[in-house]
């Protein structure tokens, strides 16, 4: 009874060791004012005061919240209309094979992802000159492609978890199905919506295996410039950027996060209150 | 009943066919099929105006698979539906002068029971003064005035339910479905909101259709019913017609308790017939039903109220013997099991009408007594 807690204590203690001791001696030698990356030289922060100096990270950074802004939206669109498609319409032709297409992408190795999407877009061109370059379009529409498997999984599994006579009590009231869809259903999906889109965007913001195979010369984003700079050695500026980068995700995560999760709490309170009739 | 506020345009723009006594509501030879299931086989129906139908059945006889095809959620395998004279083939939910109450209340979690209530009349063409005053006319109706602002989790189940009906009532349909409305309360709340019903039912004049599983809260509240078993339609008719008068052993059996005995027809004359029992060792007369062969297998049922318990052997024509098995005493009255010579029990309900201790019971464990009922109170049954 006493050997078992311990053991379980050390195998945690060395799972989150794993997971956050290079993060954390990452964040540590950011502060370094040493030049070297692994050689500790006294506090310093003059590395972030570097950073803000530097246009081609401040453009990639654009670039890249910029490509994550529109392409995290547009797959919230295209995933929260594929999965009430799969949720709500429960025997269309092809259901079985277009729910196995869209879950699939989860486990397909990101390279392959990346090759086949890069071979698509150099057909596309020869077919129709279009897009004449690959650069910002094409990262974008990517990253649309990687992050709608998720956002689907999302609404999809949201969406199955709530009752479906609501719906139909709202056509019975005289909705026509987009009416529904408007004042009932998107309204209580709507914390699934936003937590999709967050993660699209995250998704967005920190691919680099495909986004190296769909971008072009001129389009770096934050992940592909970091990546190329840490090919040449790693400086402190990096482990500045990277402290950054993790401040803000993790902040934001942890915003929403709770935010969404009280949401759907209290939906889920809600609707479980309004279904048992006696309290 | 209200004046000034127009009805759904959908209520207006529907010809009113049904003049007179012919049927509101006619379903004809309706069957639905799920797969190669078949939930409900060959219906026909037909439902009057302004009266209170109730659906009863047991577990998953199609009650509800009926009930949504009215609604216009399930599309027939084959027949067609009526409602006011109009094919409701092809017609979608949002569109039929129909609304319906769901068991689950179903109401709209992120709306308040004032929202909720107006849901429906944000389709139909009136003012935002008059559809206030619809709201506030359900919300009266339902007395629910003092929890307009509350959302759905913040009202008691009871409240929830009255919602759910307002907000069925509120545009006024001509049809009314409810899938067991009163399931979820308890039997006290039952009971009042059962009164409540037919009380709102006789104010706004809507035709009520109503399923149910329990076949008192069927006698109580409707005007007619229909008694299901598998998806078939067994009898419809009054609920006296249905107690007093069931036409096969099913509908016998399901609506209140009763003994079923095994008889053979000797003869037939006019409004009575003589059948020989053999369990009571006896012949008995009963009123006749169509369809009687002399000679024939037929089935004879006594409801327990209907049987007199005597200790002599009593003057009736119709009187048999045996001995009290078991006895249970519930206050107004007493039930007692009565096992005959060939081990048959016989249900036997009698009034406590005097006083007095257990001294004055008929009879006690053992006894042997004289069991008799009048003609008319038999059920001959040949299905
Ligand atoms: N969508 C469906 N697909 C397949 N079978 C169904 C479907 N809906 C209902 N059924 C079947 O049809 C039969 C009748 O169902 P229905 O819901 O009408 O029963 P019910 O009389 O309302 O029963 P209960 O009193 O339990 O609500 C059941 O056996 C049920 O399993
Ligand atoms: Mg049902």
């Amino acid at each position: 009874m006493n050997r078992r807690p311990t053991f379980l204590l050390t195998v945690l203690c060395f799972g989150f060791a794993f997971l956050y001791v290079p993060i954390v001696s990452m964040m540590v030698f950011s502060f370094n004012s040493s030049r070297l990356a692994t050689i500790w030289g006294g506090f310093s922060t003059k590395w972030y005061g570097k950073l803000l100096e530097n246009d081609q990270i401040l453009a990639a950074a654009k670039l890249s919240v910029e490509i994550a802004l529109i392409s995290a939206t547009l797959s919230t669109i295209l995933g929260t209309m594929a999965g009430i498609a799969l949720a709500r319409f429960r025997r269309f032709r092809g259901r079985m094979m277009l729910s196995g297409m869209v879950t699939s992408p989860l486990i397909m190795p990101d390279v392959i992802t990346g090759i086949s999407l890069l071979i698509f877009f150099i057909m596309l061109k020869e077919y129709t000159g279009w897009p004449a370059q690959r650069g910002f379009t094409t990262v974008t529409l990517a990253h649309i492609s990687i992050s709608l498997t998720y956002v689907t999984t999302v609404i999809q599994s949201r969406l199955s978890q709530a009752d479906l006579s609501i719906e139909e009590a709202a056509m019975d009231l005289g909705s026509r199905p987009w009416q529904v869809m408007k004042d009932i259903t998107l309204p209580i999906i709507a914390p699934a919506i936003l937590s999709g889109w967050l993660l699209a965007f995250t998704i967005s913001l920190d691919d680099v295996v495909v986004t190296s195979f769909a971008t072009g010369p001129g389009t770096t984003t934050l992940p592909i410039l970091i990546w190329s700079k840490v090919k040449l050695g790693v400086t402190p500026d990096i482990n500045a950027l990277a402290t950054i980068i993790v401040a803000v995700v993790a902040v934001a995560v942890l915003v929403t996060g709770i935010a969404v999760n009280r949401a759907e709490r209290r939906r889920d309170r809600d609707a479980r209150l309004a279904y048992q009739a006696n309290e | 009943m209200d004046s000034g506020i127009k009805g759904a345009p959908l209520a207006a723009a529907t010809a009113s066919g049904a003049a007179g006594g012919a049927p509101f509501i006619r379903i004809e030879d309706v069957s639905k099929s799920f797969g190669s299931f078949q939930a409900v086989r060959n219906v026909s129906l037909q439902i009057t105006k302004g009266e209170i139908f109730a659906l009863l059945g047991g577990s998953g006889c199609g009650k509800t698979t009926l009930l949504r095809m009215l609604a216009g959620f399930e599309t027939p395998t084959s027949g067609r539906i009526f409602i006011d004279g109009q094919d409701m083939t092809g017609i979608p939910a949002y569109e039929r002068p129909v609304n319906m109450m769901f068991q689950s209340y179903a109401l709209f979690p992120h709306m308040s029971v004032e929202k909720n209530i107006g849901y429906g009349l944000k389709h139909d063409r009136m003012t935002d003064a008059q559809r206030k005053d619809r709201v506030r006319e359900m919300l009266d109706l339902v007395q629910l005035t003092p929890f307009a602002h509350r959302k759905p989790h913040q009202i008691s189940g009871g409240q929830r339910q009255r919602v759910a009906l307002a907000r069925a009532l509120a545009r006024q349909p001509k049809l009314l479905l409810l899938d067991e409305p009163l399931a979820a309360l308890d039997k006290k709340l039952r009971e009042h909101t059962q009164f409540e019903l037919t009380n709102i039912q006789h104010k706004t004049g809507v035709t009520f259709v109503v399923v149910t599983h329990d076949q008192e809260e069927a006698m109580i509240l409707s005007d007619r019913m229909a008694v299901m078993d598998k998806g078939r339609v067994m009898q419809v008719g009054s609920p006296t017609d249905i107690y007093e008068f069931p036409d096969s052993r099913f509908v016998a059996g399901f609506i209140g308790s009763i003994t079923f005995f095994e008889a053979r027809v000797r003869s037939v004359s006019g409004a009575t017939a003589l059948v020989e029992v053999p369990a009571m060792q006896t012949c008995v007369t009963a009123r006749a039903v169509p369809g009687l062969a002399e000679g024939a297998l037929v089935t004879l049922a006594l409801r327990p109220e209907k049987i007199t318990l005597s200790r002599a052997r009593p003057e009736a024509a119709n009187a048999f013997s045996g001995v009290v098995h078991d006895l249970g005493y519930f206050g107004k009255d007493s039930l007692y099991k009565i096992a005959l010579p060939d081990g048959t029990t016989v249900s036997v309900n009698s009034v406590n009408a005097r006083r007095s201790g257990e001294s004055g019971r008929v009879a006690v464990w053992e006894d042997a007594v004289w069991l008799s009922f009048e003609p008319d109170a038999a059920i001959l049954l040949t299905a």
